[in-house]
This record gives C-alpha cells, structure tokens and sequence, in this order.
C-alpha cells in the first residue's frame, strides 16, 4: 500500500499520473462512472440506475489508494485502486499487465509441438490443464482421436493437478486470513501431490506432459503406490482442516456473507468456475459438456448457496474429495494400451527405432526440427480448470506453427467480479474477496 | 456437447453446395470441425447479440481478435462474406441446451470500429479492452476502452502480424525529477 511523505516536498508538485488506466477521483468522476466502477460492470435496474445518480458525490472524506502491485495478499502483481471512505471500500478498480510477457504471440512462434511448454507457463498453479486445453485443440484441428491411455492419464493427471491446485488455495486463503498453520499444511500437502507429478512428469511445475497426440511419458513403474499414498494420506488430513477451519467461529466470521455474488451477475460478468458454483448454479463443464471420459466417472458437482467467500472456500475443500473419487475411478479403470497416438506424422518414433532406422531418424529430426502440419481452419475447446472454464482458440493456415493462439484464460475473467464484489465491504475483507476469487496472475497478464 | 451431433470434417462444407442451407437466427450455418459458427455482417452484431441473450445465451464465453493480414484466404468463409484483414470471434454459451455458438465478424482494417457488446454482456469489459490493446480493434460504446495488458504508452498492437515482435526495443518511463 501507498504510504504517505512526512515532509511536503519543495517546490510545485505536478500530480502524478498513470495515464488513462487509473481510477480518476471521486469530483472527477460523473455519476455514471462511480456507478459503472462501483457496481463493477453490471446492468442495474433503472430504478437503481436513478437512486445512484442522484446519490451524493462523496466528499473529500474519501481517498485513494493503491493495493499492490506488491502487496502480499494480491497473489503476484496484481494492483488495486481502491477509493476509500475510511475502512469501506467505495469504488475498486484492478489494474493488471504486470506479468504480461505476450505468451500469445510466442505461441505463434512456436511448432504446435512446443506449444505445450509456452501454454504450461500461464496457469503456473495447475499447469497440466492449459496444455490439455492447447493439445484438445491441436488434437480437434487435426481431427485424431487419442488412445484410451492417454485420455485416462490425462484425467488422472488432470484431478491430481486440480488437488495440488485447490490445496494451494487452502493454504494462500489460510495465510490471508492470518491462518498460517493452515498455509504450512496447505502447502505440505500440496508437496506431496507435486511430489507424484514430479514422478510422472519430472517436474514439479511446468510439466510439458500432455502433448497434440497423446501424454509425453509412460505412467512410471509404481505410480499406482503414489497414488494409494495420497489417497491414504489425504483424507485424514482433510479433515484435519475441517476440524481447523470450518469449525473455527473466526474463520466463519471472516469469510461468511463477505462478498456477496449472484448467479446472474456471475452469469453477465462471465464469472465461472468455484464462483459461479458457489452461487448455486449446478454448472461443470466436466459433467455438462464432458470431454476425455468424464461422462464415464461418478462424481458430485458441488455447489454454494450464498455466494460469499466461505461457500467459494468450502466449495474448493469438497473439490478436492471428488477429484480424489475421480482418480480411484482412473486407478481402477486405468485401460492398457499406448499412452500416446501411432500417428507417424504426429508421433515421433520410438526411441529404440532411432538406433537402427535412418529413416527414424530422419522423421524424428524433422518432427522436432520443422514440426507436424495442421490443417487449416479454427477451434475452440474449453475444460473445467480448478478456475473455471479455460478455453483455447487456435487458428490454422496450414502450417507448423499456429496462426493465431488465445487463450481464454478463467483468472481473467474472474478477476472483473472484484469491484463488485468488494464494493461496500472493508479492506480487510478485500484481502479475503481477492484470496477467494484465487487469481493466478500468470494466467490473466498472459 | 451440441457439437457431437456434427459429422466430421465438416469444416469444408460448402454452402452453395447444400440445396437448403440450415439457418440459426437468420444466419447460415457453418461447421468448424463440429462447432457450430456464424458469420456475422458488422452491421447486424449488436442486434443478434440481443436475439441470442433472449434465446439462451447469457454468457459470452470469450472474445478475441484475429489479424488475417498474412492468411486473407481463410477457411470455410461463405460466398457472401467479404474477408477482411481484421476478425473479432466471440465465444457464447447456452447452458440451458448446453450449447455453444461462435461468431466471427469481419472488421475491416480502413475502419477497425465494431459496437461493444457490454451493454449486453457486461464480462466483454476486459476482453474487448485486451482485443483492442493487442489489436487496436475499436469497440463503439465500450466504457473504459484503454490499454489492459502492455504499458500505458506503449506504442503499436503487439498481435497485429505487421507489428515486429523482437525488434522492439523495451520502453521504460522515466522517473520524474522532482518528487
């Protein structure tokens, strides 16, 4: 936060100014500005329309002031400008870009082979679900069906990066809230779960596992005890954070009825995801418009009632229980076959071929080297992130590489409902809204 | 999904060549590997937007831009679309039919202006920001329509595919003297 200079500086002061993106102040702005700033972006009733014209402007009582880029509980580089009356919250206004490293347009520069790697760098939190988004697109342009395996391991791979996602919630919710035992078993849980991904995949983040065509490795030798491991170990520890949180009366008091949503203003401010959920609306895309076979595993969808920070809370802790049904079905049902596609114009050869094949060696050069062509024409393919809906837009003109690559990244989106929901709320409040719409700044700056 | 029904590529169907071609909101239906996509005169956007909001579609799922100065002649375009170099394609969802629909508008490089949809879909706020800070792609009636993802005074739309991506050197602004 902005602290203010002891002694008045010397000479004439030009106000500073951070160009149009900045939140003009309270005589600036028109009536019609508070209220579309206040109300976040959201189509009022004309009734209500009127009442906030006609509202008083406020005094210079209020004052402005910058939450972030590096306050701690903004999760990365996320800056809030925030009008004040007080502690209350008038007007709030995020102003991101602070991450944006064009991830889109080296997309473009990219084969569609390496686009995994690019795409996994956005949503560092859960990382496995861009690159499946990019690979459902790619694998939907080139018209391929994946082997069994692959769609198995991938939704293994998927629910278990969906848990470490979720568990990192717990644990960054915990430290806002001043938790901080919850944020150290958060975080250790979610080690554990990094733990057999790094088994899987050799990294704990940025796996570049799910490729166009299949899965990059093999599940290892005994990734059937990683798993039973985590299955044994989670749910005691789950229920640990219930005895710890849910029945804590200042963690209810801290999160309940505090910022407020509902279906329909998520439904306008294409909020989705936990949010929406929490609202009440029965909405997964998992279950609603399953893709890899979700249609053929029981799970819940949980939803809220009220729409404040304790259901979103609650929601991503009942998450974590179904992702873990999920992945015992995927233990069970695990179909043997190849991980990835026998498509040679995808697929590179196998490793063994390369020693005895020149012509193996060959293709795997120029798979590498120039990439496989995509035909022409465009996709959209979205999947359930622990976020919302993540969606990936690919344009092809034919060649190696993508014509234009977007993705519509959840936090993004998300990250619009933060006005409205901290409008009339206090600044403490404000760092439990932020944690509870868990952004991942990777994932909106792109 | 609405998609499942689709034969597979069907992206190369050819409206001319279907007797009677299949309308949605009184627009010709194209098939883009199984998606469901309409093209959409600039003119007529703001209107469909509010016929789709009263069928069903209350969320616009995604908007984004599209530069198609290096690729004009563009896949599965119908006969009575005039390709231009810009495309503004906008994602909605119906979650009562679990469906989706995709629009593509051509939005022409002499005149980049297109009507905002936030009237309506009040979630296009940041997206339309982004798709004019990385395109410079007006939104007509867009409230706060100023840069999103890059600086303030950054010069250029860094998704355009004239624009030199590399070559540009980083642009820091410099401290003011006297504070």
């Amino acid at each position: 936060m902005t602290t203010t200079h002891d002694a008045p500086p010397s000479g004439p002061v030009e106000r500073t100014s951070e160009g149009a993106q900045e939140l003009t102040s309270a005589e600036v702005a028109s009536g019609a500005e508070r209220l579309r700033e206040r109300g976040a972006v959201l189509r009022l009733s004309e009734s209500a329309v009127a009442e906030a014209t006609e509202e008083q402007a406020p005094d210079d009582e209020t004052m402005l002031i910058n939450m972030g880029p590096q306050h701690p509980s903004t999760h990365g580089v996320l800056r809030l400008m925030l009008e004040l009356q007080g502690e209350t919250v008038l007007r709030c206004k995020p102003i991101i870009g602070y991450l944006h490293t064009g991830m889109e347009r080296t997309g473009e520069e990219l084969t569609y082979l390496q686009g995994p790697t690019n795409v996994t760098r956005m949503d560092y939190a859960s990382p496995l679900f861009t690159e499946l988004a990019f690979s459902l697109t790619v694998e939907r342009l080139l018209d391929i069906e994946v082997p069994e395996r692959a769609v198995w391991i991938r939704m293994l791979m998927t629910e278990m990066n969906r848990i470490s996602s979720h568990l990192l919630f717990m644990a960054t919710n915990g430290m806002d809230l001043g938790a901080v035992s919850m944020m150290l078993y958060g975080w250790r849980e979610r080690e554990e779960t990094l733990r057999f991904l790094q088994e899987v995949t050799g990294l704990r983040m940025n796996h570049n596992y799910i490729r166009p065509g299949g899965v990059a490795a093999d599940l290892p030798d005994g990734w059937r005890d990683g798993v039973m491991r985590l299955l044994d170990m989670l749910p005691e520890r789950l229920g640990e954070y219930d005895t710890l949180l849910n029945q804590q009366p200042i963690w209810r008091e801290r999160l309940q009825g505090i910022g407020t949503i509902t279906a329909e203003e998520c439904l306008a401010l294409g909020v989705t995801g936990p949010i929406l959920r929490s609202t009440g609306y029965d909405w997964d895309l998992r279950r609603d418009m399953p893709y890899l076979a979700f249609d053929e595993v029981d799970f819940d969808v949980v939803v809220g009632s009220y729409g404040d920070c304790f259901d979103r809370y609650a929601i991503r802790l009942a998450e974590i229980h179904e992702s873990m049904k999920i992945v015992r079905q995927c233990l069970e049902k695990m179909p043997k076959g190849d991980y990835r596609i026998q498509d040679k114009k995808v697929t590179p050869p196998p490793r063994a071929r390369i020693d005895e094949s020149m012509e193996a060696l060959i293709h795997h050069f120029k798979i590498f080297t120039e990439g496989f062509k995509v035909p022409e024409g465009e996709a959209y393919v979205a999947i359930e992130s622990p976020r919302g809906e993540l969606g990936c837009y690919i344009v092809s003109d034919g060649s190696s590489k993508p014509y234009r690559m977007h993705i519509r990244g959840p936090s993004f989106v998300n990250i619009q409902s933060l006005p409205h929901l901290m409008h009339g709320g206090l600044v403490a409040d404000g760092v439990a809204i932020i944690s509870s719409v868990d952004p991942i700044l990777g994932e909106v700056d792109r | 999904m609405a998609d499942a029904a689709a034969d597979t590529g069907a992206g190369e169907a050819e409206p001319e060549a279907v007797p009677e071609p299949e309308l949605l909101f009184g627009l010709p239906v194209t098939r883009s590997h199984g998606q469901i996509v309409l093209f959409v005169p600039r003119d007529d956007y703001p209107a469909l937007l509010r016929t789709l909001h009263e069928a069903g579609y209350h969320m616009v799922i995604d908007l984004t831009g599209v530069d198609y100065l290096v690729h004009p002649g563009r896949t599965a375009l119908p006969a009575d679309i005039e390709p231009e170099r810009f495309e503004v394609v906008v994602n909605l969802i119906n979650h009562r039919e679990r469906a989706r629909l995709r629009l593509r508008i051509q939005v022409p490089a002499s005149d980049p202006v297109l009507p905002s949809a936030y009237e309506l879909y009040p979630g296009t706020e940041a997206m339309e920001r982004e798709t004019f800070d990385m395109f410079g792609i007006v939104f007509d009636g867009h409230p706060d329509l100023t840069r999103i993802l890059m600086p303030e005074d950054w010069i250029g739309h860094p998704l355009r595919k004239d624009y030199d991506s590399g070559r540009i050197p980083v642009q820091f602004k410099a401290a003011p003297a006297d504070r």
